[in-house]
């Protein structure tokens, strides 16, 4: 009895003492600052003097007449509304593509993959020139097909549209997720619909997207979480050599975390840019939450597992 | 079936045209994904009249490699190089201690509030970094650590839930009995942990070092906030500081902008080309199970 108690006592004392670095960290980088931020959030404070307890004054300002953050909001949404569902179709298609067992395979998987993994501002700088209205390649191209291309960054219609399509360029993750699940459908489940001789397209629907439809809901929830925290293509893209100038032309590529950024590192006001972290964070949960609550009607989990 | 997907017979030619379909889509979608790479790479090596010629010619007459050596004087490139490796391996070293001790804890042990506390762990993966971000900054600011190295490096000492994940997930294959024969002959936990789990996981070890690297190596954010000194900054910080002095200057210099920006991915790409395999792992596992 005794013998036991001592061995519990001692097994709990190693198994705290092995997580302890990431207790550790999740108290004073995670819980502690979180603390922190929803007080900050409540003051003004530009980091000179001591914060000034103003209460829910910043949350009110931000979603009543910040006319700035209202634009960087429905930037955010529109980017998120485009560039997510565009986004998983192309993958989809490329995964379903690379899952034909053709030889060289291997080959287009690794280009699809690759400007995934790349410096996003080295990549930044490629599409920006990529896309310059004048000299760029899409516009020649486009000249070419006797089409005269849109103005792309220096468009305020346009602008967003750009990181649209630069993004697709960079969607391999997300198709290394559809392919893994595409590998993961037993064969047999086909062979089945052959013998009932249901046609590609009916296996398509019925067998090959319930069977992926988890992939699909992780690929959903993690591109709208990446796609409302766009920063660093906006930062680096868009606008002139002077600090400030980011998230033009006219507002037109201002997301939520360029805002945020410009809030806290350009004009330190470290209160009001913690409450725009909070407005982002509580509408990234309840997207999140409502994903997974949709999810119940529309992914499929095998029997035993989950 | 012939490996060239050539059938013999006539009955599967059906399967061989299906072949031809396939590969005139992936070569389609292909090139639209390798096009970008190999422009950049001829716009590299114009000179600065062809670069704007139109149309535009693909191969330029004398290959202009002395943009790439404009591109290393213009800022101090090697400098970036080295800033970056000490973030890198320092981060690198830091998250396999932390964070396969943290996975080994979870893993293997058994001790109250273990599930719920990795709940909790893996719940931390949602939370967007800009919530903590602010009074971090403060903080970091508070101990006189801005504008230097330590706000990059010192937080990996505590592990990152992301990499806790996949290295739990490898090492709940790894059989327990290995565990309960090394603790009869008498071996303490540490031990097994370092002798026999840690040489068991290293395919996961690769994957987490994979991620780790890319992740820090192409890391924009954190320097972009915490580095102030041009001579502290990073490849990726450097870059953007070289776009801004070219762009600010009124130049259209984009042939030496090209140079740098393939300086800057090449060991990128290089480290994908040898471990590509890790990667794709190390994907699969944290995008079915999590």
């Amino acid at each position: 009895m005794t013998m036991s108690g001592t061995g519990h006592i001692r097994r709990t004392f190693e198994g705290y003492l092995f997580i302890s670095p990431w207790l550790a960290g999740f108290i004073l980088l995670t819980a502690g600052p979180m603390i922190a931020s929803l007080y900050l959030s409540g003051t003004s404070w530009s980091m000179l003097s001591s914060p000034v307890w103003v209460g829910a004054q910043n949350y009110t300002r931000l979603l009543g007449d910040d006319h700035r953050f209202g634009v960087s909001l429905l930037n955010t949404l529109y980017y998120v509304a485009l560039a997510v569902p565009l986004g998983l179709v192309v993958s989809l298609l490329l995964a379903l593509l690379l899952n034909r067992r053709v030889p060289g395979r291997g080959l287009f998987r690794t280009l699809f993959f690759l400007p995934s993994i790349t410096n996003l501002v080295a990549v930044s700088l490629l599409w920006m020139w990529i896309l310059n209205p004048e000299y760029g390649l899409l516009n020649g191209a486009l000249r070419m097909a006797g089409i005269d291309g849109p103005l792309w960054f220096q468009s305020e219609q346009w602008a967003k549209p750009a990181l649209v399509v630069m993004s697709l360029w960079g969607t391999g993750g997300t198709m290394i997720v559809f392919l893994a699940a595409l590998q993961g459908i037993p064969g047999e489940l086909y062979e089945a619909a052959d013998l009932d001789g249901a046609g590609a397209f009916s296996k398509f629907v019925h067998i090959t997207l319930p069977m992926i439809s988890p992939a699909f809901l992780f690929n959903l929830i993690v591109g709208i979480i990446g796609g409302s925290q766009v920063f660093t293509q906006a930062f680096v893209m868009t606008g002139s050599a002077e600090p400030g100038s980011e998230g033009g032309p006219n507002n037109a590529t201002l997301f939520v975390i360029l805002y945020l950024y410009k809030k806290a590192f350009q004009e330190f006001s470290m209160g009001y840019a913690a409450s725009i972290a909070w407005v982002l964070f509580f509408l990234i949960l309840v997207a999140t939450i409502l994903q997974m609550k949709l999810a119940r009607r529309w992914v499929y989990y095998e029997a035993g597992e989950q | 079936m012939r490996p060239d997907g050539r059938s013999q017979f006539p009955l599967l030619a059906g399967i061989s045209l299906r072949y031809v379909g396939t590969y005139a889509a992936l070569m389609l979608l292909g090139s639209l994904f390798l096009i970008p790479f190999l422009w950049m790479l001829s716009v590299s090596l114009q000179d600065a009249q062809s670069m704007f010629a139109q149309p535009f010619r693909w191969i330029p007459d004398r290959p202009r490699w002395e943009n790439y050596a404009a591109a290393l004087s213009a800022v101090p490139f090697g400098r970036y190089l080295f800033n970056t490796t000490v973030i890198t391996a320092s981060v690198l070293g830091l998250t396999l201690f932390s964070c396969t001790l943290v996975a080994y804890g979870f893993s293997r042990l058994r001790f109250p509030g273990r599930d719920i506390l990795f709940a909790v762990c893996i719940a931390t993966m949602m939370l967007p970094g800009q919530v903590t971000m602010i009074p971090l900054y403060v903080a970091y600011a508070r101990l006189g650590w801005v504008d230097t190295y330590l706000p990059l490096i010192v937080p990996s000492l505590f592990g990152s839930p992301f990499y806790i994940f996949l290295l739990r997930q490898f090492f709940l294959t790894i059989p327990r009995e290995y565990d309960e024969a090394a603790l009869l002959d008498g071996a303490g936990r540490l031990r097994i942990y370092w002798s026999i789990v840690l040489p068991l996981a290293r395919p996961a070890l690769a994957t987490v070092t994979l991620f780790c690297f890319i992740g820090t190596w192409n890391d924009f954010f954190g320097p972009l906030i915490y580095l102030n000194s041009p001579e502290k900054a990073t490849l990726t910080l450097g870059l953007n500081m070289l776009k801004s002095q070219v762009i600010g200057s009124g130049s259209v210099q984009w042939h030496i902008l090209m140079a740098a920006s393939v300086l800057v991915m090449l060991p990128n790409i290089l480290v994908f080309f040898i471990a590509q395999k890790q990667f794709i792992r190390g994907i699969q596992i944290g995008g079915l199970r999590g």
